[in-house]
C-alpha cells in the first residue's frame, strides 16, 4: 500500500482528479494507521464502516465527474466535541459516555457535504478544558513526537487527539475547537498548521459548549494550503446559530495571491518575554527576517494589557462554562447515577460525570458569579477583555498582522505541570489574547528545537482576513522547507 | 371605599403588585421552532434548546418580540431600543438547560401604566417593567408514587412578564388589574388570556402594615391561575399575616403556593435556599436592538384598545360609563355589540344584550365567544321588537328557547305563535267587543275611576292572548274612552 | 478574596456538585491560587470602561414564526436514562 502519510490534502485532490488513487485506497490506508497507532489513543469512536461507505460514494461521484465537493474523498478526523448524528458523541467526558446525538453539528455536516470522510472521532480534553490532552475520560493522548530520552509527550490540548492523529498520519486533517488556544498550541506542539478562524465564522450549531463567547472550530492540518481548504469548507453562515457571522465568505486559498510586500507586521514586545526560551526566541527571530526578506516592514507595537489576559480568561471562559455545563444533570441523557431524591441525583451524577479539571472550573465559575462577587471578578474581567481588545484595535491601526510565539514552551512530558493547575494554564499565556478579542490566529511550525521538538510561530490578523493569515503563515512554512 | 384588614391591633393596609406571565400566541417558541399547540403527546414538541441537548443554540422569533413591543406600547411604556438577554441560573427537572433565558438588568420595556375602574372611580397601576423570557417545562408529581414526570412541551414557550407597582390595595382591585390586563392582551392578540389552559398565571406579592407606615415583608405567592384564587390568596396571606405581627412573630420573606382546595397559602418546601441566580448576559444572543422606526410601524398597527374603545362608546353610542365598560371588558363582546347596533338603537341593543344575553351566559356558564351565538341571531329578534312585531316583554319570555333553538327569528316567532297584533282595525274591534261585554265599568271609568283603564288594557290583552300591540292599545283605548 | 470550606460547599451546592470532605482542603487551595492570580485584575484601571459582552458586533438574527417540531418523542428521549409513558422521569419532587 502506498504512504499516503507523506502528501497532503491538496496533493491528494490532484491525483484523486487524476483518477490516479481512489478514496476508498485513501480510507483503507488511514484505517490501517489508524489500528496501528492505536497506543497513540488519538481516536475516542472509530467509524470505519461509514467511512467506507462515503469513500465508495466519493469515488462514484468522482468517476461521474459529477458534484464533486472541495474535499471530496478525503478522509479526516472530527473533535469528538462535534455532535455527529448517530454516532457517539462524548466531548472526552464520562458524563457523554454513551451519549448519541440525533442531530449534526453545521461544521461537521459541512464537511460531508463537501466530500470529506469521517474516520472516527478524535480524543480531547473533557469539555476542551485542557492544554495537554490529559483530562480526557477516555485516556492522555501521546504525541507522536517523542522526547530525546524517550518520554511520552504530550499533544498540547485540548485538540489533542486532532493534532496527535495528523501528525502521525492517521489522517489528513481534523477539526478541532479554539477557545483560549486549543488549536494552535496543539499544532504547535506536534508541528502542524492550526488555525483558529475569526469569531462567528464557523457555526457552533451542534458544538458541544464549553465557553460560548469564544469557541470557534477550526482545523488542524499538516500545510498552509490544507487549512485554508478545511476553513472553506467547514465555515457558512448559519441561521440556527445567533452569533454567526453574515460577513462575505471568500475564496480562503486567495491567500496564495495575498501579496505580503508592503504589509506592516507587529511585533508586540509584550509577549517577547524577559525569559522566553532561547530557541523559541531563535525561532522568532528567524520568523521576523522571513518576513523582511518578502517586503514587509516590521513595526514594534505594544498590547499593554496582555499580562491580564489569562486571569480574565480563567474568570470568563469558568463563568459562561458553569452555566453551559448545567444541562448534564443525568435527567435527559448522559450519565446517570440513580439515587432516592433530586438533589443527591444532581450532586453525585455531576461529581462522579465530571473529572477534576472541569469540576475545579465549574467552582470558580460558580463563584465568580456569585452574589457578592459578580462586580470584582466577572464584570471586572468584561472590562478588561474591553481594554484587551481596544489594544488590538489600536494596534491595527499601525499594522496588518502581528507575529507572536505559539507557546512560550514546546511539548513536555505527561506527568509534568501536574501538580498545579496555575501551571497548565500559563501554556495558554500567547494564545488566549486572540481568543478574547475574537481574532484570526494561525500557527505555522518554524521548525524544530535542538531536541527535534517542534516550535509554532503564530500570526493574528484583523477581524474576517483569515487570507491575510494564511499568506503570512505560508511565508514561514516556506522558509522552513528551504532550510 | 379602601379595603383593611381588621386585626386585633387596628386596622391594616394590605400592598400587593402583581408580576404576570402571559404566555405569548404564536406558533413556535420564543427560541427554537418548536410548536407551542396546547395538550400535544409529552415530550412530542420539543426542539433541541427546549431539552438542554448539547451544541443546542437558541434563535429568537421576530413574532414574540413584536408581541412584547406591541403590549408595552399598549400600557403606555416606554420600549427600550436596546435590551439584552441574560441567564437566570438554577436547576430544577423542568429547567433542561439549568438556566432560564430572560432578561434581567435591561428590558424590552420600561415604565408604563393602566387604568383600572374601581368603585371609587378610576385608579393608575404602575407598570415596572415588561421582559420576554422563556418558559419552563411540566412537573407531573401526581401520576407515579416515587417520581416526577417531567414534559418539556412548554419548555422555551415565550412569555412576558409584566411586573406592577406595588400600587395595589385590595382583593378587588388586583382582580381588576388581572382582567385589564387580560383584555388589552386580548385584544391586541398577543395573548389568550385564558387563565385555566395556564397561558396566563400571576404571581402575587402581598404584605401588610398599619396605615402610613413602611412596607411590610413581603411572600410570594407563585403561579395562581385564576382571578378567583387570586382574591381568596390575597385574602388567606393577608390576614395570616396580620396574625403573625399581631402575635409578635416575624414574616419571613418566602415563596408561597395557594391551595385552592383548601383556600390556604402553604411555604413552599424545595425551594427555601435564597437563590443566587447569577444572572449574566447570554452570550449565545446579541443585544436586542430595536429602531424608532419599527416602534412607530407597530404603533400604528395596533388597533383600538379598550380604554379608547370604552371612550368611543360613551361619545358615539351614548352609552352611560357603566355600559360602555361592561360592553369594552371583552373584544369579542365589543365586537358582537357594534355588530348589532348597526342602524338599531344603542339603547335598545345594549340592555338586551348587556342585561338579557348576558344573563343568560351566565346561567349556562358559557362566555359569549364559546356560545354558537351570532350577532346576526340577536339582531333578527331586536329587528322584530323595533318594528313592533312583537313586545319587548313577550322576547324576553321567549329569548331563551329562541336562543337554543335553531330557527331563524321570523320562523321561531311564527312556530311560537306569538306575532304581535299590530293591525289598528283588529285592534280596534277587540277593543270595541271588551268595552260592549263591561258597559258598567265603562260608566265607572267615565265617571273618574282611571285605574279601570288598566282593566281595560288587561282584558284586551286577555282577548288577544298576549299578542295586542301595547302601544297600539292605549292609544286606541284612550281615544274611545275619551 | 479568598475561598474557605462553607463558601466551597456553598458554592458546590450551587453547582450541585458533590464534593467529599477530603476533596475539599485540595480544592480550597487549588482554588485559592487560581483566584489570587485572577486577582491581578484589580490592578487594572477600568473606570469608565464599557464590558465587553461579546465579540460579536453584527445584529440579531431574528427568525420567522413558523412551527417546526421536528423530533420525535423517540428521538427525544433516546439517550434518556430513565422514561416513562414518554415523559422524563425523576425522584419525586415535593414543592
Amino acid at each position: 500500500m502506498t504512504d499516503f502519510s507523506t502528501i497532503d490534502i491538496t496533493e491528494a485532490k490532484k491525483l484523486l482528479s487524476q483518477k490516479k488513487i481512489t478514496a476508498t485506497e485513501l480510507t483503507e490506508f488511514f484505517i490501517k494507521q489508524i489500528e496501528e497507532k492505536q497506543d497513540l489513543n488519538c481516536f475516542i469512536t472509530k467509524t470505519f464502516d461509514t467511512a467506507l461507505k462515503m469513500a465508495k460514494r466519493s469515488d462514484e461521484k468522482i468517476q461521474n465527474g459529477s458534484d464533486i465537493g472541495l474535499l471530496e474523498g478525503i478522509p479526516i478526523g472530527m473533535k469528538d466535541l462535534f455532535c455527529t448524528d448517530g454516532v457517539k458523541t462524548t466531548a472526552g467526558s464520562k458524563i457523554l459516555e454513551n451519549f448519541v446525538p440525533f442531530y449534526e453539528s453545521t461544521v461537521s455536516q459541512n464537511l460531508w457535504r463537501n466530500g470529506a470522510i469521517m474516520l472516527g472521532k478524535t480524543n480531547m480534553d473533557e469539555f476542551a478544558m485542557g492544554s495537554a490532552n490529559t483530562t480526557s475520560f477516555f485516556g492522555n493522548v501521546l504525541n507522536p513526537i517523542r522526547s530525546d530520552d524517550q518520554k511520552d509527550l504530550v499533544p498540547g490540548g485540548s485538540s489533542g487527539g486532532s493534532a496527535s492523529a495528523v501528525a502521525s498520519g492517521q489522517c489528513f486533517a481534523a477539526t478541532g475547537s479554539d477557545t483560549g488556544g486549543s488549536i494552535r498550541q496543539p499544532a504547535s506542539f506536534c508541528g502542524l498548521v492550526g488555525l483558529k478562524p475569526t469569531y462567528g465564522r464557523c457555526s457552533r450549531f451542534g458544538m458541544v459548549a464549553f465557553a460560548s463567547s469564544l469557541d470557534q472550530a477550526g482545523p488542524i492540518t499538516k500545510t498552509v494550503s490544507d487549512a485554508a481548504l478545511m476553513l472553506q469548507s467547514m465555515c457558512s453562515y448559519d441561521e440556527k446559530d445567533s452569533t454567526s457571522s453574515k460577513k462575505l465568505i471568500p475564496n480562503f486559498s486567495d491567500y496564495k495571491k495575498f501579496d505580503l510586500k508592503g504589509k506592516k507586521i507587529g511585533l508586540p514586545k509584550e509577549y517577547i518575554i524577559d525569559g522566553l526560551n532561547e530557541e523559541i526566541k531563535k525561532k522568532f527571530d528567524h520568523c521576523v527576517n522571513v518576513f523582511r526578506d518578502c517586503g514587509a516592514e516590521l513595526i514594534d507595537i505594544s498590547l499593554p494589557h496582555t499580562n491580564y489576559a489569562l486571569p480574565t480568561y480563567y474568570i470568563i471562559a469558568p463563568a459562561e462554562a458553569s452555566a453551559n455545563l448545567a444541562r448534564y444533570d443525568g435527567v435527559r441523557y448522559g450519565l446517570r447515577e440513580n439515587s432516592e431524591n433530586l438533589d443527591d441525583l444532581y450532586q453525585i451524577t455531576r461529581a462522579s460525570g465530571f473529572g477534576d479539571e472541569v469540576k475545579r472550573r465549574l467552582i470558580i465559575g460558580t463563584y465568580v458569579l456569585s452574589a457578592g462577587y459578580y462586580d470584582a471578578y466577572y464584570l471586572k474581567a468584561l472590562k478588561v477583555r474591553q481594554l484587551i481588545s481596544n489594544d488590538f484595535k489600536y494596534a491595527f491601526e499601525k499594522c496588518d498582522l502581528i507575529l507572536t510565539p505559539t507557546t512560550p514552551n514546546v511539548a513536555f512530558p505527561i506527568g509534568e505541570k501536574q501538580s498545579d493547575p496555575l501551571e497548565m494554564y500559563l501554556n495558554d499565556v500567547l494564545t488566549v489574547p486572540a481568543s478574547l478579542a475574537g481574532l484570526p490566529a494561525i500557527s505555522v511550525s518554524a521548525g524544530n528545537n535542538n531536541k527535534n521538538l517542534p516550535i509554532g510561530m503564530q500570526i493574528i490578523g484583523k477581524p474576517f482576513e483569515e487570507i491575510s493569515v494564511l499568506a503570512a503563515g505560508s511565508a514561514i512554512e516556506s522558509s522552513k522547507e528551504e532550510k | 371605599m379602601s379595603f383593611f384588614i381588621d386585626g386585633n391591633t387596628g386596622k391594616w393596609e394590605v400592598v400587593l403588585g402583581l408580576e404576570v406571565h402571559a404566555q405569548i400566541k404564536s406558533n413556535s417558541k420564543l427560541f427554537s421552532t418548536a410548536s407551542t399547540e396546547w395538550g400535544g403527546d409529552p415530550n412530542t414538541q420539543v426542539e433541541l434548546v427546549d431539552c438542554g441537548m448539547p451544541g443546542a443554540l437558541p434563535v429568537i422569533n421576530e413574532f414574540c418580540v413584536n408581541q412584547a413591543i406591541l403590549t408595552g406600547l399598549s400600557i403606555n411604556a416606554q420600549i427600550n431600543e436596546k435590551s439584552i438577554f441574560d441567564r437566570k441560573n438554577y436547576f430544577y427537572p423542568d429547567l433542561p438547560q439549568g438556566y432560564q433565558i430572560s432578561q434581567f438588568e435591561y428590558p424590552i420595556v420600561g415604565n408604563g401604566f393602566l387604568m383600572i375602574e374601581t368603585e371609587d372611580g378610576e385608579k393608575r397601576i404602575g407598570i415596572t417593567r415588561l421582559h420576554l423570557e422563556q418558559d419552563a417545562g411540566k412537573s407531573i408529581h401526581d401520576q407515579d408514587i416515587k417520581n416526577t414526570l417531567i414534559d418539556l412541551n412548554r419548555s422555551g414557550c415565550a412569555l412576558m412578564e409584566i411586573v406592577s407597582e406595588p400600587d395595589l390595595r385590595s382583593p378587588e382591585e388586583a382582580a381588576l388589574y388581572v382582567k385589564k390586563l387580560r383584555s388589552i392582551l386580548r385584544c391586541i392578540g398577543s395573548c389568550d388570556g385564558n387563565m385555566e389552559k395556564g397561558n396566563l398565571r400571576a404571581d402575587v406579592n402581598v404584605s401588610v402594615r398599619k396605615p402610613d407606615s413602611e412596607m411590610g415583608t413581603r411572600c410570594e405567592i407563585k403561579n395562581v391561575n385564576s382571578i378567583k384564587f387570586i382574591q381568596q390568596a390575597i385574602e388567606y396571606e393577608a390576614r395570616r399575616q396580620v396574625e403573625l405581627i399581631e402575635n409578635g412573630k416575624e414574616i419571613i420573606q418566602e415563596t408561597r403556593l395557594f391551595d385552592p382546595n383548601k383556600g390556604e397559602t402553604r411555604s413552599m418546601r424545595g425551594k427555601e435556599e435564597s437563590h443566587d441566580y447569577r444572572y449574566f448576559p447570554d452570550p449565545d444572543l446579541p443585544p436586542l436592538i430595536i429602531s424608532k422606526e419599527k416602534i412607530e410601524e407597530l404603533r400604528k398597527s395596533l388597533p383600538e384598545l379598550p380604554d379608547e374603545k370604552k371612550s368611543r362608546f360613551i361619545s358615539e353610542y351614548n352609552l352611560t360609563n357603566y355600559d360602555a365598560q361592561v360592553l369594552t371588558d371583552d373584544q369579542y363582546v365589543s365586537d358582537f355589540f357594534e355588530e348589532v347596533v348597526k342602524n338599531r338603537d344603542p339603547k335598545l341593543v345594549v340592555s338586551w344584550i348587556s342585561v338579557e344575553l348576558f344573563s343568560f351566559l351566565k346561567k349556562n356558564d358559557i362566555e359569549l365567544s364559546e356560545s354558537k351565538i351570532s350577532p346576526k341571531k340577536i339582531a333578527n329578534l331586536l329587528d322584530f321588537i323595533i318594528s313592533g312585531k312583537i313586545s319587548n316583554r313577550q322576547a324576553k319570555e321567549l329569548f331563551e328557547p329562541y336562543l337554543k333553538s335553531n330557527l331563524e327569528a321570523k320562523d321561531f316567532i311564527e312556530k311560537m305563535g306569538v306575532e304581535q297584533v299590530s293591525d289598528e282595525g283588529e285592534i280596534e274591534g277587540l277593543i270595541n267587543r271588551v268595552l260592549q261585554q263591561n258597559p258598567k265599568m265603562v260608566e265607572d271609568y267615565k265617571n273618574g275611576k282611571d285605574k279601570l283603564f288598566g282593566f281595560f288594557v288587561g282584558q284586551v290583552m286577555k282577548e288577544s292572548k298576549g299578542k295586542a300591540n301595547p302601544q297600539i292599545v292605549n292609544k286606541i283605548l284612550q281615544d274611545k274612552l275619551a | 478574596m479568598s475561598i474557605d470550606n462553607s463558601i466551597v460547599r456553598k458554592v458546590g451546592k450551587l453547582a450541585k456538585i458533590k464534593i467529599k470532605e477530603s476533596e475539599e482542603k485540595k480544592l480550597i487551595d487549588e482554588l485559592n491560587n487560581i483566584l489570587g492570580w485572577v486577582d491581578e485584575l484589580k490592578k487594572v484601571d477600568t473606570e469608565g470602561v464599557e464590558p465587553m459582552l461579546s465579540v460579536f458586533n453584527e445584529s440579531m438574527n431574528m427568525r420567522e414564526d413558523k412551527s417546526d417540531s421536528k423530533f420525535s418523542n423517540d428521538l427525544i428521549t433516546k439517550n434518556s436514562p430513565e422514561k416513562k409513558a414518554g415523559f422524563f422521569v425523576v425522584p419525586k419532587v415535593v414543592e
